[in-house]
């Protein structure tokens, strides 16, 4: 492919990872001119069948015994509740997210990059306030009742530095040395010891807010590409093969040697949950965005690894976009939100039309908000008080905090938080998925817990 | 002085120190260097001579020459030649380090434009670090990654005022400066613009004093005119810079934190050479936690190219860009401005990634079953596998599974066409183990 400056460098960049993601599901099972082997009992058909993950009689009895375990595990017990945690990378404008069209200081402070009444949906809940233009799916939801709306969510003394903002929300604590995430913290408390698949990352490596101290967790970006193949390797000798990967990453003596054992052992835990799954149609029922982004597939896996009954508790997903707009916001915002807020609405009538909507709920959060006042440069700078959503069924619907308004900025010329991402957290704890905060958020006992779910 | 590893220096030390110090040996390389003495070994590092480049010349899949600047992925393919083919492995590793350490993403500019700055950072590895970072900060691909050029006088932009503080030089959260300081460095760094071509794209960067803020700046308490070249200077001589810096290195050849001491004749080291890097590379690579210290997980570029080098295979295919992306390291994307995390290589995905990876380097050497007559025999079986590799040092329990598990699968074998097929099988399988087993994805 010729290279072609003209062409928007993001979107190009997306296109090659979803390029890149393609290639990987496209390495073939089966090598081209393989012989046939006479006598395996498994002839040319059965092979492409398996390639495609459609028999699982050709695995044999062992196999079919660990498909069934698989199973019987997931169905054993009541259905959990899921939390899906989605991140905006970057810091994404909430001034431009719900904005005030018509208060005449934000249009001062926001001369070129102001959105108008005419742009987007009206808030229904806080009327001076307008949806970003891209944000009409999450606006329709809200007329649904399914979005709980957090317009400046944040922390006191706001830290403008991505990487420890960010790392705050995923530890779930202003601490900077703490190493587990939240979501992980919790699994550690209320997981399982065998079971990578309830700490789920749909990315190509792991989501922070993930990380756990005793528990495995999971990263795949979607669950019909978990296959180990080798060249020239089939029948028996690919049967005791990919067997030699569990004493492989058995414990070692040395500290990263045995992190690469580790990583070798859940990849292996996760292999053989996701056999039934391999390749199989997601049998999706709504349609989701097409295009270059990887993002609405990812979600389509998600909708159909809950609904085959894997035994999934907390997710995490990075959304498509760049939303550290330091220069020409409009358009990567715009872009960004777009596939977002577009791919979410799928994943929600996903969830609905197979019946699982009662068991999702999914926050949509960044690390701070930007600027209030632009930066010269068509872009704003770090901010503070960013916005989060909850969607889902079983959502509230009610604002968690109101807007503050630009008229009272703080003294770096940022939105003040009216929430707490902590408080958030407290009550995402204990009013759906069942568990004590204070087992998890340090000084979870200090936060007034909003009412996020219904 | 930092304290010096004083163990034996043998085939196990030569190979790790190759792994952290570059990409790993060439067949007989580790065997090679462990005669030299661990002195003489690092000393063939970073006095390495003139570069050449040694074994097949890099072509894409209908096997043309690369075209770097013109081919989408062919600039990541380019360098990993590099790292294939050098005689300079430890330039071409310090290459990795700034591009870790500046981390500027392709997303922002074009391919000729981080090629410039790459050589940059070859040119440079080993030098003054207050060169490298001046040179870094008026880098057209940092520009315009971190809206260098977006930064003028009417309109300041902060981008890279504060990743130059929080991420080149003094670190986050140490109270080494305020918010202030970040607005002052805006102002001081204001100045930098380009122009468009529609051939080049973005073209002839230049400082332009009209855009530049000529005012008194305060940064750090100290007042003065500050332009760019200040900017740069008072980070360097920051008095948390020096930590910064020796902690920050440190963590790319070591993976525990350096011990007090040692940090501390690691800064002295650093301060007493006027801010050079290669002194305390040079003492890092000797230290004794480099040998007697944990392993350390390979970094995806690390990985690839280390297989390559043990094959005496050159860049022959695209794949391993997409590769890399899967296994979370493409080359001129780092995930943002703070690099890649180096505490986070392995997870599900990525070892999958790190499969697929060992199954492309030994894909064109398959045995077929039919055809090649292997004995069956798990240890001679093993034995071959491992000189598939150039023989690396693995430790008892991999070599013992993989043996366990070549002596079952010829178990296996109840007909004469499994007897005759299955060793050929096995030895694809061995190759695969051993290539994706815990012990090769560390050093």
């Amino acid at each position: 492919m010729a290279r072609c400056h003209h062409c928007d460098e993001f979107s190009r960049a997306s296109f090659m990872r979803r390029t890149a993601a393609e290639a990987g599901r496209g390495l073939p099972a089966i090598e081209a001119g393989m012989p046939a082997p006479a006598g395996t009992g498994l002839d040319r058909r059965t092979f492409v069948a398996r390639t495609f993950g459609l028999a699982l009689s050709v695995y044999g009895a062992g196999k079919l015994n660990l498909f069934q375990e698989g199973i019987a595990r997931a169905a054993s017990g009541p259905a959990q509740p899921v939390l899906v945690s989605v991140f905006l990378p970057g810091g994404a404008d909430s001034l431009s997210v719900l904005y005030p069209a018509l208060d005449s200081r934000y249009r001062q402070l926001r001369p070129t990059l102001a959105l108008g009444p005419g742009d987007g949906p009206q808030f229904t809940e806080d009327p001076s306030l307008y949806w970003h233009p891209s944000l009409a799916p999450f606006a329709t939801l809200h007329g649904e009742g399914k979005v709980t709306v957090m317009p400046a969510v944040g922390y006191t003394h706001p830290d403008q530095s991505h990487f420890t903002s960010r790392h705050f929300w995923e530890v779930g604590a202003t601490e900077p040395r703490l190493v587990t995430g939240w979501m992980g913290r919790y699994l550690d408390h209320a997981g399982a010891r065998d079971n990578p698949l309830q700490g789920l990352s749909l990315d190509y490596q792991l989501q922070p807010s993930l990380a756990s101290a005793k528990v495995p967790v999971a990263a795949l970006a979607a669950p019909d590409e978990y296959t180990f193949d080798a060249p020239g390797v089939w029948g028996d000798v690919e049967n005791r093969m990919l067997e030699t990967l569990q004493p492989l990453g058995a414990r070692r003596s040395d500290r990263f040697l045995n992190e690469a054992a580790n990583a070798t052992a859940q990849s292996d835990r996760l292999r053989r949950q996701l056999a039934p799954f391999t390749g199989s149609d997601y049998g999706t029922p709504v349609p989701y965005p097409d295009g270059d982004d990887g993002f609405p597939r990812q979600l389509a896996g998600l909708a159909a690894m809950l609904a085959a009954g894997l035994p999934l508790r907390c997710v995490a997903i990075t959304a498509p976009g760049e939303y550290d707009t330091h220069s020409d916001q409009p358009k990567a915002l715009a872009d960004g939100l777009d596939i977002t807020a577009r791919s979410l609405l799928a994943f929600q009538r996903d969830l609905e039309a197979r019946g699982l909507a009662d068991r999702v709920l999914t926050l949509v959060w960044s690390e701070f908000g930007r600027r209030a006042e632009e930066n010269g440069s068509d872009g704003t700078d770090h901010g503070a008080a960013g916005s989060a959503f909850l969607i889902g069924t079983r959502s509230k619907g009610q604002m968690v905090g109101e807007f503050p308004g630009v008229a009272n900025l703080d003294d770096d010329g940022n939105l003040r938080a009216t929430s707490d991402f902590r408080a958030v957290y407290s009550s995402l704890l204990e009013q759906w998925l069942g568990e004590d905060a204070a087992a998890v958020i340090p000084g979870a006992g200090s936060f007034q817990r909003p009412a996020l779910v219904k | 002085m930092p304290p010096v590893y004083r163990g034996p220096f043998g085939k196990p030390q030569a190979e790790r120190l190759l792994w952290r110090a570059g990409f790993g040996p060439r067949p007989g390389e580790a065997e090679r260097l462990a005669k030299k003495g661990l002195e003489h070994a690092v000393h063939s590092l970073t006095h390495p001579g003139r570069e050449r480049l040694r074994g097949p010349k890099p072509h894409d899949d209908n096997g043309h020459p690369l075209a770097p600047y013109d081919a989408w992925g062919h600039d990541q393919l380019w360098w990993l030649d590099r790292m294939v083919r050098t005689t300079r492995p430890l330039a071409e590793r310090m290459t990795l380090v700034w591009h870790d350490w500046f981390a500027t993403s392709e997303d922002a500019s074009n391919a000729r434009l981080m090629i410039r700055q790459n050589n940059l950072f070859r040119k440079h590895g080993l030098g003054s670090f207050l060169t490298l970072l001046t040179d870094v900060t008026c880098d057209p691909a940092m520009l315009l990654w971190l809206s260098g050029t977006d930064n003028s006088k009417d309109s300041p932009n902060e981008n890279y005022g504060r990743e130059l503080m929080e991420l080149f030089t003094i670190g986050a959260g140490r109270g080494g400066y305020t918010e202030r300081d970040v607005r002052e460095q805006a102002r001081a760094l204001t100045g930098w613009r380009n122009d468009w071509s529609d051939n080049l794209g973005p073209t002839h960067f230049r400082f332009d004093k009209r855009r530049h803020d000529p005012g008194v700046k305060r940064i750090f308490g100290r007042r003065g005119h500050f332009d760019w070249r200040d900017s740069c200077r008072l980070c360097v001589q920051h008095r948390l810079h020096p930590s910064f810096f020796v902690t920050k290195i440190w963590s790319y050849f070591v993976p525990t934190p350096p011990p007090a001491a040692t940090k501390r004749s690691l800064e002295r080291l650093y301060v007493a050479h006027g801010h050079a890097i290669g002194p305390v590379v040079e003492a890092i690579l000797k230290h004794p936690a480099l040998y007697d210290g944990p392993r350390m997980v390979k970094p995806p570029a690390v990985y690839v190219a280390g297989l390559l080098r043990s094959l005496r295979r050159g860049i022959d295919t695209e794949a391993w860009t997409w590769l890399m992306d899967l296994a979370g390291q493409s080359l001129f994307f780092p995930p943002n401005v703070a690099g890649w995390d180096d505490t986070r290589w392995l997870d599900t995905s990525t070892y999958r990634a790190r499969w697929l990876i060992a199954s492309h380097a030994i894909r064109p050497h398959e045995l077929n079953g039919d055809k090649a007559k292997l004995p069956a025999d798990a240890a001679k079986l093993m034995t071959r596998a491992e000189a598939f590799f150039g023989k690396p040092v693995l430790t008892g329990r991999t070599h013992g599974e993989l043996k366990r598990f070549a002596r079952r699968a010829l178990g296996d074998a109840n007909a004469r066409w499994k007897k005759e097929q299955y060793p050929a099988l096995i030895e694809n399988a061995l190759r695969q183990l051993l290539a994706s087993s815990p012990d090769l994805q560390t050093s």
